[in-house]
């Protein structure tokens, strides 16, 4: 009887279906604790938190955030936010749960954002606004009117220095022009000196809006505020220095989500500031997406044909096959080489190439023959390219055959056959390759880095100076972000919140792009799917 | 052998099909030896004969599909209407909107029910639509399917039962007005009831259009053919009017295989 049971206990397969069923919860669990670490992480990051004045037996005083909270064999010890690194040089400080005699949520505790040296967290103590008109009143209130009546002038000396940048493109334009004439040998001062006149007449510009600019910024910079913090010192800082300031510990939840979406704003569409650690990332999400659309417009028209051919056209054969084998092999070459083959191929041989051939005046600063957004674009189509030829072969592989011999009976041909049944019908398996492809595209580093990925990019690869389309520049990219933020900032703890972000925008976006491309697929399969 | 051939030699007035010496070897396998028959015009023609007896194959060469498969080589004639189908200088895609082709396994195309049945047109370069129109439904009512699919034409043909798909296929082949239909054991996959329908709409076009029906349904075959052929292993064992092979078979072979003794 026994000997039965456990006959058929091994007979059903019970290990092996509780194995597979460990396996796949193993995978989600990993998943899911990834996807938790990371939102939980990223989605806290803009929240205020409120600020804790710390006094301890030693007779020293902290005010900061707790930031994470540590065991140690001499006890609880916790890690604050202290900010002020002009002060205290550091902005993290690590203090024992024992030690602390009083802890207070003081309601006047103030935290400022600036554009240089981090936070500044204290006590707003006295204003200097010798140049704005503020109506008189106690020093939060004034101080908050003092930022706003501030913003018109950041508006105005935001608007010149874009006058500026105009100026120096019709300058670097002139030069351009005037390079390619001496580069020609045309060294006539009649064609010439009308330029060098106007770029005489430009540079004066410039020089007087330069001297505006800095008398505004001036007069700006003379309205402070002056703050004590935890420990008694007196810092005065100027209001032109402030991006924000609040009171986490006096802010109801509205103004806490006020403050949260703001944040988020500056996210997604300002500027990084502090070497990256602050401020938005609209550079370098513009910078993905941009990669992923140019790496999209190569590669996969390029992958479809070529699937198509092997598929349709190709006599099978000891070619084919070896075509075949090659491409699957494509597929799992470390993306780093194709880096290398990029910067060799791309950057150095097309790329100079284009250079001596088209901008030989501008030489030896290349144009084309250093990394750019096209190269970086196209080395990644080379990567995605198998994958898209891999999933279109298939697709087209797995279309029952009589559907083909029924469009040939009724006197198609084969590219009508093609065009008219089998794309529409593997257009689905197609998708599902743009899909693998675009994500694998969006969270490759590797390969950008030696083709055009920089830290910081001057200007985008796409903006209102002709021809809009750069495809010469250097971009920004999420990826590269997290790792340049991560690995290579000289504050690595001030910098882990925005990993944290940068982490979860990128993850947002191949899920974004993945999910409407899944959608679109859907959609396809409900049209095209066959039953029989 | 001689007298297979005696046998298989009958005279049919105004033949569309003659078939004359016909082999066909797969690399280097024979497949049909020595193939000589008349098909007539307007009648409805069933080749009988076990599984693997060249049956199919034979029929995929009267609209030369069997170009799609390598190594495939023929040699003798067929002649539609008095020319040769192997000539280099014929334009099989003309073939085969000449001669029509129904499959065992129904295949619509991915699409609706319309646009099921304009494909040849469509691929032929027509796009006024009335005439469109006008052919759906003259095709659809020919296939006996009309009254069954009039109020949901633009719905997928996938929607569709087993045996109205059938008949969609039909409707397909018919409106591109062929002069020939093939019918590659068009009921081996239905039901009873549908094939009771596809058999009806066979006898329907009778005399209209020239059918050509591989069956292995010895029952089908009496009921909805004029003349049948008997093929075994490659060759024509028997060819004459059905009626005549059904009840008074020449051959020791064609009557074991009719009454059932193998096959």
């Amino acid at each position: 009887m026994k000997k039965i049971v456990k006959n058929k206990y091994w007979r059903d397969g019970e290990p092996f279906v509780w194995g597979s069923a460990a396996a796949l919860s193993l995978i989600l669990i990993l998943t899911f604790s990834l996807l938790i670490v990371i939102f939980k992480n990223g989605i806290a990051v803009y929240w205020p938190s409120p600020q804790l004045l710390f006094e301890m037996e030693d007779g020293s005083s902290y005010l900061g955030e707790v930031v994470q909270d540590e065991e140690q064999p001499t006890g609880l010890r916790h890690q604050l936010k202290i900010a002020n690194r002009d002060l205290y040089g550091l902005d993290f400080t690590w203090i024992d749960a024992a030690d602390i005699k009083n802890k207070s949520r003081p309601e006047g505790a103030v935290v400022l954002e600036r554009y240089g040296y981090g936070n500044f967290h204290g006590f707003l103590s006295a204003l200097n606004l010798p140049s704005l008109v503020v109506d008189h009143g106690p020093p939060w209130p004034r101080f908050q009117a003092a930022l706003a009546a501030l913003g018109p002038e950041i508006a105005k000396v935001k608007e010149s220095k874009g006058e500026l940048r105009a100026l120096n493109h019709r300058i670097v334009g002139l030069d351009k022009k005037i390079a390619q004439y001496h580069h020609r040998g045309d060294d006539d001062p009649a064609t010439l000196l009308p330029l060098q006149d106007e770029k005489g007449l430009l540079h004066h510009e410039f020089d007087r809006l330069v001297a505006d600019l800095e008398a505004l910024e001036t007069t700006l910079h003379q309205n402070t505020a002056l703050f004590t913090d935890a420990t008694g010192r007196q810092q005065s800082i100027a209001l032109t220095a402030i991006v924000r300031a609040y009171q986490p510990n006096a802010m109801s939840v509205f103004a806490k989500t006020g403050l949260y979406l703001s944040k988020l704003w500056e996210l997604f569409f300002a500027e990084p500031r502090e070497s990256n650690t602050e401020g938005g990332l609209f550079p370098a999400i513009f910078g993905t997406i941009m990669l992923i659309f140019i790496m999209s417009i190569f590669s996969f028209p390029l992958g479809v044909l070529s699937g198509i051919y092997l598929r349709e056209y190709a006599k099978e054969g000891f070619l084919v096959r070896l075509v075949r084998i090659a491409v699957n092999n494509l597929a799992g070459i470390p993306s780093i080489v194709y880096g290398i083959f990029g910067l060799a191929f791309f950057v150095y041989g097309i790329g100079s190439s284009i250079d001596q051939a088209f901008f030989p005046e501008y030489l030896p600063t290349p144009t084309f023959g250093t990394g750019g957004i096209l190269w970086a674009s196209l080395t990644l189509g080379l990567l995605t390219v198998p994958v898209v030829i891999v999933s279109t072969e298939e697709a087209l592989g797995a279309i029952p055959s009589g559907l083909r011999e029924s469009s040939y009976a009724l006197g198609a041909t084969k590219f009508q056959t093609l065009v008219r049944i089998l794309l529409p019908m593997a257009s689905p398996g197609i998708m599902t390759g743009f899909i693998l492809a675009m994500a694998r595209a969006a969270g490759e580093v590797a390969p950008l880095m030696i083709t055009g990925v920089v830290k910081l990019a001057p200007s985008l690869p796409l903006d209102g100076n002709f021809p809009f389309f750069h495809l010469d520049r250097k971009f920004m990219h999420l990826g590269f972000h997290i790792y340049d933020i991560g690995f290579q900032s000289p504050n690595v703890e001030a910098a882990k919140p925005m990993v944290f972000v940068s982490t979860l925008l990128l993850l947002g976006i191949v899920v974004l792009m993945t999910s409407s491309a899944i959608i679109l697929r859907n959609k396809m399969k409900k049209k095209y799917a066959i039953t029989h | 052998m001689n007298n297979n051939k005696e046998q298989a030699i009958i005279a049919i007035d105004d033949p569309i099909v003659q078939v004359k010496d016909l082999n066909l070897f797969y690399g280097q396998s024979q497949a049909l030896f020595d193939l000589n028959f008349d098909i007539p015009r307007h009648r409805v023609t069933a080749l009988i004969g076990p599984s693997g007896c060249g049956k199919s194959t034979f029929i995929r060469c009267i609209n030369r599909m069997n170009d799609l498969i390598d190594g495939l080589s023929t040699t003798g004639s067929i002649r539609l209407d008095g020319r040769d189908i192997f000539e280099r200088s014929l334009d099989v895609i003309d073939l085969r909107r000449r001669v029509g082709m129904v499959f065992q396994k129904s295949n619509p195309f991915p699409k609706s029910i319309y646009e099921n049945v304009i494909f040849g047109m469509r691929i032929g370069g027509v796009t006024e639509k009335p005439i469109l129109d006008e052919t759906v439904e003259k095709s659809l009512r020919r296939a006996a399917l009309w009254d069954e699919v009039k109020d949901r034409l633009h719905d997928s043909a996938m929607g569709l039962s087993g045996g109205q798909m059938q008949r969609l296929c039909i409707a397909r082949a018919i409106a591109v007005s062929p002069e020939i239909i093939l019918m590659d054991e068009p009921c081996s996959a239905l039901d009873p009831r549908s094939t009771a329908h596809i058999e009806e709409l066979i006898r329907d076009l009778n005399g209209e259009y020239t059918i050509i029906i591989v069956t292995h349904n010895m029952q089908q075959a009496s009921r909805i053919s004029d003349y049948t052929a008997f093929l075994y292993e490659g060759e024509l064992v028997e060819y004459g009017r059905t009626k005549k092979v059904f009840t008074v078979p020449v051959k020791k072979a064609t009557e074991d295989y009719i009454t059932g003794r193998f096959g």
